[in-house]
């Protein structure tokens, strides 16, 4: 099992519930989108799987270990196993393109190292390798606060490629690329993960994107799961029930709403 | 939510801020701190303008002109002020040593087990508290009581001034810098540290590259103070351009105290042009 999630119920410190009885696993080498309207609770789900956040209730097992029950020096290297994309990269803005990338693997090198290689870069091929699998390789030497949002999100996901992780956890890897882009993208996160044998898990807004590049699609809904099926057994249906009711400025109902999203869902799913 | 709203006749609630209460008692509680504070410390700026006090002050400048310029006495200033710059440097680069250490302990935003929160974290937190009642503790005493102790200890002389600076500066950049570095954006060493990487990779990977021109502009400032500090240590015996300025003070030398004023503005202009430049190259 390359990660099992057991009843997890978590409240945030404001007291918000984002994650309600949610149970989940995977074995290793699988690819699982999550879909969802905004708020479902797919940030927490992904960063409860990325040990970032301990959960409340429920019991949380990353690549056969217990990362709440293990001692600190275990619980580092358990991370460093693990990559995590976000949606807004968290990456200082002064770093250089190079430096970005390789923080990807700061959990396996020394301090000294590390520093070193701020000042000289240490794997120079390794960085560019990265990079180039994502079309910015020229853009090695820059700084990271003069590229758009979309090349910004691209050096995110660089970063956990040259990190090479037996877990990989996507969150919204592709929100700011153009469709093209981002349907490259997305092969390039799915040959790496076929590659290395990692569980690739990603949570998507576009569900097109979702319905084509992964055979496991869960759906979120309100902290809790909705349903968890191969990609031939999600109906327009059960899409339709899953992103219902989502509040749009200006619609009067949702008799008007309804029929709108579906057709927009479902231009480019290739469902039935 | 800003809003200040109409009253009803629409049928609309009408809207108010909610913090509206809460900051005019602020305001109100703040002034009510201010103004006794200013009574105690007999705060009369008129007072300078009475009929006698601006003469008073005209005699008192009058005798600082002409500044002093016998070669003699600028051999002595020139190296009066090498000591202080020495003193200054030394004092702020050994409060490096001792407040660079505590800030990287006491900051919240190297913090690993409050990720999660994970294992340890009550011992992090204890740890943290450790280091910032050490900071405390350095720069509770002013430098020139310590100043007095070590002059009295280790003879007249630079190393007394160095000493003193180098305990009270070294609690100041200690307590400030942690701040500094949790005051940053945190998320791109929290993300480091979530993967796996050393506190010393975050901070440089995560940390550093957002926040080194607050860093090295208040250190820079630190320094600063540091060569007035050297100056007013001097005057207790520790070298310098201020045992310099104590005796020419005592034989009611206005000239020559003119010039090692001149001679102390010039260093805080290199001192602000250093600090310009040091935020220029980091940018």
């Amino acid at each position: 099992m390359s990660f099992s999630l057991a009843a997890v119920g978590l409240v945030h410190p404001n007291g918000h519930r984002a994650l309600q009885s949610v149970s989940l696993a995977g074995r290793g080498g699988e690819r699982i989108a999550v879909i969802g309207p905004s708020g479902a609770g797919k940030t927490t789900l992904l960063r409860v799987l990325g040990a970032g956040l301990r959960p409340g209730e429920g019991e949380v097992r990353l690549l056969d270990q217990a990362p709440w029950q293990a001692s600190a020096a275990e619980l580092r290297r358990l991370r460093a196993r693990i990559g995590s994309v976000q949606q807004s990269p968290p990456i200082a803005p002064r770093l250089r393109v190079v430096s970005a990338v390789l923080s990807g693997r700061l959990g396996q090198w020394s301090t000294l190292r590390a520093i070193g290689s701020l000042l000289h870069p240490s794997d120079l091929e390794g960085a560019h390798e990265a990079l180039s699998r994502l079309a910015l390789g020229e853009r090695l030497f820059e700084r990271c606060d003069r590229l758009s949002g979309g090349q910004l999100q691209r050096v995110g996901i660089a970063r956990v490629l040259y990190q090479r992780p037996a877990l990989l956890l996507a969150d919204e890897p592709v929100s700011a690329l153009d469709p093209s882009l981002a349907d490259t993208t997305l092969r390039v996160l799915v040959e790496q993960a076929g590659a290395t044998g990692a569980t690739l898990v990603a949570s998507l807004h576009a569900v097109d994107l979702a319905l084509r590049w992964f055979p496991r699609i869960v759906g979120m809904r309100e902290g809790r799961i909705a349903f968890d099926l191969p990609v031939e057994a999600v109906t327009p249906g059960m899409l339709a029930a899953l992103y219902a009711n989502e509040a749009q400025p200006g619609e009067p109902g949702e008799g008007d709403a309804a029929p709108a999203r579906e057709s927009r869902l479902f231009q480019h799913a290739g469902c039935a | 939510m800003s809003r200040e709203g109409s009253s009803g006749g629409d049928g609309t609630q009408a809207l108010r801020d909610p913090a509206a209460r809460r900051r005019l008692i602020g305001l109100l509680a703040g002034l009510a701190i201010c103004w006794p504070m200013l009574q105690l410390a007999e705060f009369n700026p008129l007072a300078l303008l009475g009929p006698g006090s601006l003469q008073v002050i005209a005699n008192f400048l009058g005798g600082f002109l002409p500044p002093a310029t016998q070669p003699d006495f600028l051999a002595l200033l020139a190296r009066a002020t090498l000591e202080t710059l020495a003193m200054a440097t030394a004092g702020t680069a050994l409060a490096f040593v001792i407040g660079a250490p505590l800030a990287l302990v006491a900051t919240r935003a190297l913090s690993r087990s409050r990720i999660g929160p994970g294992p340890g974290r009550w011992r992090a937190a204890a740890l943290r508290r450790a280091a910032r009642t050490v900071s405390m503790v350095l720069r509770a005493v002013p430098e020139i009581v310590w100043a007095l102790i070590f002059v009295r200890a280790l003879g007249l002389g630079p190393a007394a001034a160095v000493l003193a600076l180098a305990i009270t500066y070294g609690g100041m950049l200690g307590k400030v810098y942690a701040e500094v570095l949790e005051s940053t954006d945190t998320r791109p060493a929290r993300a480091l540290l979530e993967s796996g990487s050393g506190r010393i990779a975050a901070l440089c990977y995560g940390l550093l590259p957002n926040c080194a021109r607050e860093l090295s502009s208040y250190t820079v400032y630190r320094w600063e103070c540091a060569v007035r500090a050297s100056v007013v240590m001097g005057f207790v015996g520790a070298g310098g351009l201020g045992q310099l300025m104590d005796q020419s003070m005592k034989m009611l030398n206005g000239g020559e105290a003119s010039s090692i004023l001149l001679v102390f503005l010039a260093l805080v202009l290199c001192a602000d042009a250093l600090s310009n430049a040091l935020r220029r190259l980091l940018e």
